[in-house]
């Protein structure tokens, strides 16, 4: 099987997993960062992206499955362009991280782990993601939002969904 | 991007260069950056080990271990190739330090990787993130690519004979990770379940390789330690405890943030006058002294110095430094229940103890905070929290029990409150809380 042409990536994706299986002592050490690059791109663990990947290093599809299964970031189905992560964790929590949660819920209209039925937004409630001393905070993709209280909330999601009308073909989205 | 704040009571070592655009590396180099690595080449590894020790740095993820004797064990000769590995994995609840120290100074955690590298002799070091931390894996990995690009890294870096590579590495999601050995087996592209100990990573740690694990805090503080001279900061500390610590304080205090005391410093004074008190006006109920793990302090229990040895004497450990606290409109069963949410949401299913007591135990703690529980139910919460501790490979499973033993311990009251029906006194959350 030619990678070149089959490829379910990026031709610059593709070029960053030559990269980085080349860095490392090991080709497999490549595995868990290819796997969120992948993500990153194509949305989600796709069949395709996990036999891709898995022809890549060299092992068993299986192998990669049970690797990727280990880690929370990583998803098998598709989340939306812009998916809410609110932190309930303890710090968060003190200062307010569920009534954040419950104003994402309304203005969203979806529940943990949901999807807008236009794949513009999901939400997940999500476990401590380093921001403590700055709660309560969020992660849009990678952005983070701190000190956020619940009347801030219309406005981010507002934001994000100016981008999505702006660019919906964009491939930047998560970055 | 995170406020930092400031105290005068702040002794700025590690956090010197915070907000002066140091991750720039003409400005790093500008403001200090890169001397203690060339003058660790000059004087070689026996010379960089014994600094280590005397400066009596301990590690700064949470165990304290003295960083000088872990390099020490590093076996001079080795087959296989030695490494350095880089603990950025930073997921204890309560914990943001290393996101600012990537955020502001990645050199200081290259050149301190550089260091220990020579140290023990690897010519590879790996510095890796939390998947999480994306921003900041961007700022590191072009830190490292301006070193490479000045020769401070690769083959002969700063013009002497020694060579040094750099990879950075991103996570995607797991607390576990953040113990070493787990650690190594992600970056192998494995799951992160832990290895069993011995043998222990100075000897077989990477790839098989002997490997040094610290944390970013530790490396970052490396470069200070060498620039002041170990005497110098060893003083700052208190006894056995060299140095300053990054202190998160979060939770239910008016001025939150991340603030560099020295080791020993007091944890009223860190409660009641860095972090402004408790907020609103409200009094204090309870003090998380250095991450989610760590057992609960009441108010008559935090007028102790914050170092390890301190800390551990009354009872909890100094941890992450990550303080947390709790006003008095908590409700510290629905404390403890999110806290246990994220133990059973975290852990690894490897060792049994931990999967079935993190689930048992969640599954407790929701029957109860909801009205359900009884009597029967506090003994038995604490019952399986006791037959968890150190009955795992990892440190994840006392992780998890040992703040419920806490909270059990001296909360047992508000646990009582609970029964025969009786709704949360104070809750909010109780549907909620299951992640």
């Amino acid at each position: 099987m030619s990678l070149e042409t089959m490829s379910v990536f990026s031709p610059q994706l593709s070029a960053r997993f030559d990269a980085l299986t080349a860095k490392y002592p090991v080709k497999r050490s490549a595995l868990v960062p290819m796997l969120l690059y992948a993500q990153d791109e194509v949305g989600y663990l796709s069949d395709a992206v996990i036999g891709e990947v898995a022809a890549r290093i060299g092992i068993t599809e299986l192998d990669v499955r049970n690797v990727a299964s280990y880690y929370s970031m990583l998803r098998f189905k598709p989340a939306g362009k812009f998916n809410v992560q609110v932190c309930t964790n303890i710090s968060c929590m003190l200062r307010g991280g569920y009534e954040i949660f419950e104003s994402f819920r309304e203005e969203l209209g979806i529940g943990h782990k949901g999807v807008t039925a236009d794949g513009v937004f999901s939400l997940e409630e999500v476990e401590c993601i380093g921001a403590c001393s700055w709660a309560p905070a969020i992660q849009v993709n990678y952005d983070f939002h701190d000190e956020l209280k619940p009347e801030l909330v219309a406005g981010i999601v507002a934001g994000y969904k100016g981008k999505a009308e702006a660019k919906p073909e964009a491939e930047d989205l998560h970055a | 991007m995170p406020r930092l704040v400031s105290h005068p009571d702040e002794v700025k070592i590690v956090t010197r260069r915070f907000g002066m655009g140091a991750a720039q590396i003409d400005r790093y180099v500008e403001l200090g950056g890169y001397s203690s690595a060339r003058k660790c080449i000059e004087q070689g590894s026996e010379w960089i080990i014994n600094e280590m020790k005397a400066s009596n740095l301990r590690g700064r993820g949470g165990a304290g271990f003295p960083t000088g004797l872990k390099w020490s064990f590093v076996p001079k000769q080795s087959v296989k190739p030695k490494y350095v590995l880089v603990n950025g994995d930073e997921s204890e609840p309560g914990t943001c330090k290393d996101h600012l120290i990537f955020l502001h100074d990645p050199h200081s955690i290259i050149e301190g990787t550089i260091i220990a590298g020579l140290a023990i002799g690897a010519k590879m070091g790996f510095i890796y993130l939390r998947g999480e931390y994306r921003y900041l894996l961007e700022i590191m990995e072009k830190a490292v690519a301006d070193a490479y690009a000045k020769g401070f890294l690769g083959k002969g870096i700063f013009g002497s004979e020694f060579d040094f590579e750099i990879i950075t590495q991103t996570g995607a999601g797991a607390y576990e990770v953040g113990e070493e050995s787990a650690l190594m087996e992600s970056v192998e592209g494995k799951r992160g379940v832990p290895r069993i100990k011995p043998p222990f990573p100075a000897v077989v740690g990477l790839y098989g390789g002997p490997t040094v694990i610290n944390n970013a805090e530790t490396i970052a503080t490396v470069p200070h330690v060498i620039e002041m001279g170990a005497a110098a900061y060893a003083a700052v500390g208190s006894e056995r405890n060299g140095g300053t610590r990054l202190f998160g304080v979060s939770g239910h205090v008016e001025r939150p943030g991340v603030y560099e005391l020295p080791m020993g410093y007091n944890l009223k004074k860190i409660v009641y006058e860095v972090a402004g008190g408790v907020w609103k006006g409200r009094g204090l109920k309870a003090v998380i002294p250095g991450g989610s793990s760590t057992p609960v302090l009441l108010p008559e229990e935090i007028d102790i110095g914050m170092d390890f040895d301190q800390v551990g004497k009354a009872g909890s450990m100094l941890g992450s430094a990550g303080v947390v606290v709790i006003d008095d409109q908590t409700c510290m069963v629905e404390f403890a229940l999110r806290t246990i949410s994220f133990y059973q949401h975290e852990s690894c299913g490897w060792c049994i103890p931990c999967r079935e007591g993190t689930d048992w135990l969640k599954k407790s703690l929701t029957r109860f905070h909801a009205g359900f529980g009884t009597a029967k139910d506090i003994d038995n919460i604490k019952y399986l929290a006791e037959n968890m501790m150190g009955r795992t490979f990892c440190p994840l499973g006392d992780a998890a029990a040992m703040p419920i033993l806490g909270f059990v311990k001296k909360f047992r009251k508000e646990f009582e409150e609970h029964l025969n029906g009786n709704p949360c006194p104070h809750a909010k959350h109780v549907d909620l809380a299951v992640v």
